[in-house]
């Protein structure tokens, strides 16, 4: 099995973590500029919680994607196409330079929102918000009929907790007990029309699935080893345990300084220049 | 077709059957596991029936989550609720990734009776159509529906069953039907009109073509119990020969099977092939008994008979 095992995985260091998830942002706004479409904010809010699962917890196996044993990501931001595809791409999924090139146009593979009929490594197809909570659920729920260890992660935007349906399935994995789900909400406040609060508030997240009996964990969405921690720790539960969230908070756009926390880069292609700006700050960082 | 049995009955009988052969199959239900017959199958295996609750979108998109995994999830509800408030759920985590859920919806149509309009759609087979890879099956009796139950655990892809909760004829014979998907099949021969229909008209277009031979029409059967994909080619060979068609559907005449059938005859043949339709002339249902809704709605074979004589009378004019 070409699988690289879980403690080979663990000697990554922070340095090299960080070095790999800049090169998933230069990979995903390389792809978006030249796209001239697509979603930045999104993708770079992300990408550290992407590169640790892809790059050191996730058991998966790039040569064999369906490989029976890997854990399952259910990635329910669809939208972040970008970073997810430069993740997959870095980790041995598929080649950076056809996703770089094809990205979003006609015929590509590649298309705005992930398909899992498509790219090799995605889980599900999404961009319907509001969607993913209730597949892993499904997924887990399969997983714990055949007995099996393999874990569950659902990542969520925190814009899709308006969606009336995660809380449908909010309620479902806790009333059936799913232990082998993690969800990760990428908690980077802004949302297409603006601040999250502003739009429709979604505060006090932690005491909301809390009380709909989940442990929650909330953490620094951009801290490498409070990122490992938490995953570890949901690691460690039964098949039968409460499900747990970790409340990662994030910085939309992170990464490039003109971008951070920035509402106008949720969905819009930077210039050439302003990408030039950009890999350049996340070459030297 | 004296004896009478609902098809979700059927439905639940057969799931229990299969279910004990095949591990792989999973139920989900929204509540009403009493009304659509999963609870039968709920009691024989527990560990394989998920109860979502009231909340439908939940339940579609989570069913794709278990076909995900191998299993065969059948995800039932009342068919308003599974097709309509779940439409989005159905199209997007089920068609649109090409997984293996069954839609296995009942109570559909206006013959769900007394409950009304709410609860009674006459839209569900328009709004599963469009959807892309996805298949639309409606058993027209309970022999049909048991068959096809077991078809659908055979086939790979997304499928939607409507079913109802009447009790309707027995219009096939158990030990000699065999159902194949994307097959229409040949009730009646005849060769004066084509008589097309699905799920509870079947039985009427059956008396309506009874009917007529007394007057000396030969009215040929065809059960489109597959509307999607549909069977063109059965349909065309019998509207050749007959020139004249009529289309019985419980369902909305907008959006229905007879949009299929006529796009497809005006598609194919070249000459003259005058169609009538009984349907519900795009008007919601309402509360009563399920032989006067029939009548209000004008879903009788005597209104198949009356549009019958009109479309022979259009086709030799």
């Amino acid at each position: 099995m070409s699988t690289v095992s879980l403690e080979r995985n663990l000697v990554i260091s922070t340095e090299k973590l960080q070095e790999t998830a800049n090169e998933i942002r230069k990979l995903a706004l390389r792809a978006i500029t030249k796209a001239n479409s697509g979603h930045p904010g999104g993708s770079l809010s992300l990408t550290d919680i992407l590169t640790v699962l892809y790059f050191n917890l996730l058991k998966h196996d790039p040569k064999n994607p369906n490989w029976e044993e890997r854990d399952r990501v259910i990635i329910s931001k669809g939208h972040a196409s970008p970073g997810i595809y430069a993740a997959l791409s870095l980790a041995g999924y598929f080649e950076p330079e056809e996703f770089v090139n094809t990205f979003r146009q006609v015929r590509s593979k590649f298309q705005g929102h992930i398909d899992r009929l498509k790219v090799p490594g995605v889980e599900v197809s999404t961009g319907s918000l509001g969607h993913g909570l209730s597949i892993a659920n499904g997924v887990a729920l399969g997983l714990r009929l055949e007995s099996k260890k393999n874990k569950v992660y659902a990542l969520l935007s925190d814009g899709e907790l308006q969606e009336g349906q995660i809380w449908e399935a909010v309620m479902a994995s806790a009333h059936y007990k799913l232990g082998n789900l993690t969800a990760i909400v990428d908690r980077n406040r802004i949302q297409l029309d603006g601040w999250t609060e502003e739009t429709m508030a979604l505060n006090p997240l932690a005491d909301k699935f809390k009380a709909f009996g989940w442990e929650v964990k909330e953490i620094d969405g951009h801290n490498f080893s409070e990122i490992i921690d938490s995953i570890q720790s949901g690691s460690q539960r039964d098949l039968t345990d409460k499900p747990l969230l970790i409340l990662a908070n994030t910085i939309k756009g992170k990464g490039v300084s003109f971008m951070e926390d920035k509402v106008a880069w949720h969905g819009v292609a930077p210039k050439p220049e302003e990408l030039e700006a950009a890999l350049a700050e996340l070459t030297t960082n | 077709m004296s004896e009478k049995k609902a098809t979700r009955v059927a439905y639940g009988e057969a799931l229990v059957e299969l279910g004990s052969k095949n591990s792989d199959i999973v139920v989900l239900d929204a509540d009403l596991s009493g009304s659509t017959n999963t609870k039968k199958f709920a009691q024989k295996f527990p560990e394989r029936f998920f109860n979502m609750g009231i909340a439908e979108q939940n339940m579609v998109s989570t069913a794709a989550g278990l076909a995900l995994t191998g299993k065969i999830p059948f995800a039932s509800s009342f068919a308003m609720f599974a097709t309509g408030r779940a439409w989005e759920q159905v199209r997007n985590s089920v068609a649109h990734n090409d997984l293996n859920v069954k839609i296995a919806a009942t109570h559909a149509g206006i013959t769900l009776g007394e409950d009304g309009a709410s609860h009674q759609i006459i839209e569900d087979i328009a709004i599963m159509n469009v959807i892309p890879k996805m298949s639309v099956l409606v058993p027209a009796d309970a022999v049909e529906a048991k068959a096809m139950t077991k078809a659908l655990v055979e086939y790979q892809g997304p499928a939607y069953i409507r079913l109802g909760r009447p009790n309707v004829p027995i219009i096939f014979d158990e030990n000699d039907f065999e159902y194949e998907l994307g097959k229409a099949r040949l009730v009646k021969e005849g060769q004066d009109i084509t008589i097309i229909a699905y799920g509870v008209m079947l039985s009427k277009a059956i008396e309506a073509a009874e009917k007529l031979e007394t007057e000396g029409v030969k009215a040929e059967v065809i059960n489109v119990s597959t509307i999607k994909p549909l069977d063109e080619s059965t349909i065309l060979q019998s509207a050749k020969k007959t020139g004249s068609i009529v289309v019985a559907e419980e369902h909305n005449r907008v959006g229905g099977v007879n949009c299929l059938i006529a796009s497809c005859i005006s598609n194919n043949l070249n000459s003259f092939c005058p169609m009538e339709v009984v349907a519900i002339e795009d008007r919601f249902g309402q509360s009563g008994k399920v032989d006067d809704l029939l009548e209000e709605y004008g879903l009788t074979s005597e209104n198949i008979v009356e549009k019958a004589k009109k479309c022979i009378k259009r086709k030799v004019s």
